[in-house]
């Protein structure tokens, strides 16, 4: 249907004299994960709580399938957060906390019984949640969130402080639940953990929009590629490249960087001209440094935001040039 | 999806659908929605420890002191100051009552402040704005089924003490509940007990922090009424008798004391007064900030 679930419009919060959320605008597109992304501090969360309607906005605004959240009659049949900070009453036990949010959507008591046994915590549903494990926490807000079945879901950092086994679980449920139709926004500072979760990517920084396009399109500008090749006649194979406009570096240990060229056409270039090789290995940054690399071009903005005040920091697709590709941590592509 | 997670405890397959999907907007709204919320807040108060344990302090409390104090005052009632003498004679209800409801009132401050705070605290009141996204129905739910608790509880407790303490003073002065103002002062005390815990919560949805509403509370409580009385002249006199727990205890009385100022009944409604403004404040400054 193309009409987006979550839609955020310039929206702006600060803290003081701190700007957590500088005139973002995004949409978040029904039936898919949309993977939150930016570094610690990047806003993330405060935007998920001002979508929420936790936090007024200082201007702009959020809505969920064109209304406001605080506008919701039954908010939790309609929307489930999973939010950072614990949202329990550690004196109460699993089941009342349920209990009690299920009452307030008019569900019944056998929705609770459900989501306690869909996140594996019927066992302990009669403990104090105080002494709940982080695991068991994270659960628990998971469980609160499925409650009212709803269609849009928003997770900011499920994953975080979670053992292997605890992130692979919301892993596959968010897929599950993906499966499923939901809409999915979920937040995180690890990319790595984004590349094997979402379909979509929204890429902040400082508040501010960085990207906001497929995993497949940011992952293919992220990583830039390039070829290292050693040679023990750098000067010749160098001379020769440059004559077909490929981009030569040296590296700091005598290796040449190439872009611009794939490389078989550089094997058989050298070959043509007599140099001899002793490596050619295609590059590509890791998902991990390209991400790094972007946020840390958002701080750069930031800070140059005053010279050109006319020209917005928000980067649509291509238009940020991927930064330089680190030699080290290579992967050999395919 | 087609993967089968084999992480415990249970594969996360297609969840099940809650109840029939309503459209979102379809579900009552306002006054319809409303008991729902009531029927989220009673679960709330009734699932934490500290309601348990605050009502039976008060309950110990209030009946084990009026019973001590009333039969330290009969078994000394010869060496007794002649001020409390006459106390017992003009006012015997209010005077066993007073005995245990000035400490026993504590757990009812405390409770009304926990009730709120400690969602401030644990983070549960972001799950309660997620719920009840227009905020005041929250707190106006939270009241009054704090209120209501509060009020069977305090006219038990005060009966009750009525109960224990009338037969023990009974050798020195005599008083039923058919004498002038007595059944007033009585029902009295359940309201005062009542409107207390409101300003309480009122206090603590304010502040949002347990320890600093209950330092706020006792200023209120212990601390402005002897300053006030400081006051030079008639200012001071006036100032003390408008404080909230002072006006609002006067319906606890079964007879007028020399020195007040106010009927039970203004007295009361001045409470109330006090009350109101804290909540209205209360609920303004909810709707207003971050949570």
């Amino acid at each position: 249907m193309g009409v987006a679930l979550i839609e955020v419009q310039d929206l702006s919060k600060r803290y003081g004299d701190t700007t957590a959320v500088d005139h973002l605008t995004f949409a978040v597109q029904p039936g898919r994960i949309t993977g939150f992304l930016g570094p610690n501090g990047a806003g993330k969360s405060t935007t998920m709580r001002l979508i929420l309607g936790l936090d007024r906005p200082n201007s702009g605004t959020a809505t969920i399938d064109g209304v406001p959240y605080a506008r919701l009659r039954e908010p939790l049949r309609k929307v489930g957060a999973l939010l950072e900070a614990r949202a329990v009453h550690t004196g109460r036990s699993a089941y009342h906390h349920l209990r009690c949010l299920a009452q307030s959507q008019g569900l019944p008591r056998t929705r609770v019984d459900e989501v306690l046994r869909l996140v594996g915590l019927t066992e302990v549903a009669r403990k104090r949640a105080g002494g709940f494990s982080l695991g068991m926490g994270q659960r628990l807000g998971i469980a609160a969130a499925l409650l009212g079945d709803p269609h849009v879901l928003i997770l900011d950092e499920p994953v975080n402080g979670l053992d292997p086994e605890g992130v692979l679980w919301i892993r596959n449920l968010m897929k599950a639940l993906a499966g499923a139709g939901k809409t999915i926004l979920v937040s995180s500072h690890l990319m790595s953990e984004m590349a094997q979760t979402a379909d979509h990517l929204v890429v902040i920084g400082r508040g501010k929009l960085i990207a906001d396009e497929s995993v497949e399109d940011f992952i293919a500008r992220s990583s830039e590629r390039s070829v290292l090749v050693r040679t023990p006649q750098p000067a010749q194979l160098i001379k020769e490249l440059e004559r077909v406009d490929a981009d030569v570096t040296t590296a700091d240990d005598g290796a040449l960087i190439v872009r611009g060229m794939a490389a078989a056409e550089i094997g058989e270039k050298a070959s043509a001209a007599r140099v001899v090789l002793h490596e050619l290995t295609p590059q590509r940054a890791s998902l991990e440094e390209a991400f790094m690399e972007l946020t840390r071009e958002s701080v750069q903005y930031h800070a140059d935001s005053g010279l050109s005040p006319e020209q917005p920091p928000i980067v649509g697709s291509g238009a940020l040039a991927a930064p330089a590709v680190p030699a080290a941590e290579s992967e050999v592509a395919e | 999806m087609t993967t089968a997670a084999t992480t415990p405890p249970t594969p996360p397959a297609a969840p099940a659908p809650a109840t029939p999907a309503e459209s979102p907007n379809t579900g009552p709204s306002g006054f319809a929605a409303f008991p729902r919320v009531v029927a989220m807040e009673w679960t709330k108060f009734r699932t934490v420890r500290s309601t348990v344990y605050s009502f039976l302090a008060l309950v110990i409390v209030t009946l084990g002191l009026a019973a001590l104090i009333t039969w330290l005052s009969v078994s000394s009632w010869d060496t007794l100051d002649a001020d409390r003498r006459a106390a017992y004679h003009r006012d015997a209800t209010g005077t066993i009552l007073s005995s245990g409801i000035g400490l026993g009132q504590v757990a009812i401050c405390v409770l009304g402040i926990m009730v709120i705070a400690s969602e401030y605290s644990t983070g549960m009141i972001r799950a309660s704005l997620l719920a009840v996204p227009k905020r005041t129905p929250m707190l106006a739910a939270k009241g009054l089924v704090f209120a209501a608790v509060t009020f069977v509880i305090g006219e038990i407790v005060s009966f009750g003490a009525f109960a224990i303490g009338a037969p023990i003073l009974r050798s020195k002065v005599r008083v039923s509940l058919g004498d002038h103002g007595v059944l007033r002062a009585l029902i009295g005390v359940g309201l005062y007990l009542m409107m207390l815990g409101l300003f309480a919560l009122a206090v603590g949805a304010i502040i949002r922090h347990t320890a600093g509403a209950i330092i706020a509370v006792i200023v209120f409580v212990v601390v402005l009424a002897p300053l006030a009385q400081l006051l030079p002249g008639s200012l001071g006199k006036h100032v003390h008798a408008y404080l909230p727990t002072e006006a609002g205890q006067l319906v606890g009385q079964s007879a007028q004391g020399p020195k007040d100022l106010l009927s039970p009944w203004q007295g009361y409604g001045v409470f109330c007064l006090w009350t109101a403004v804290l909540l209205l404040a209360a609920g303004w400054l909810l709707k207003r900030r971050d949570a």
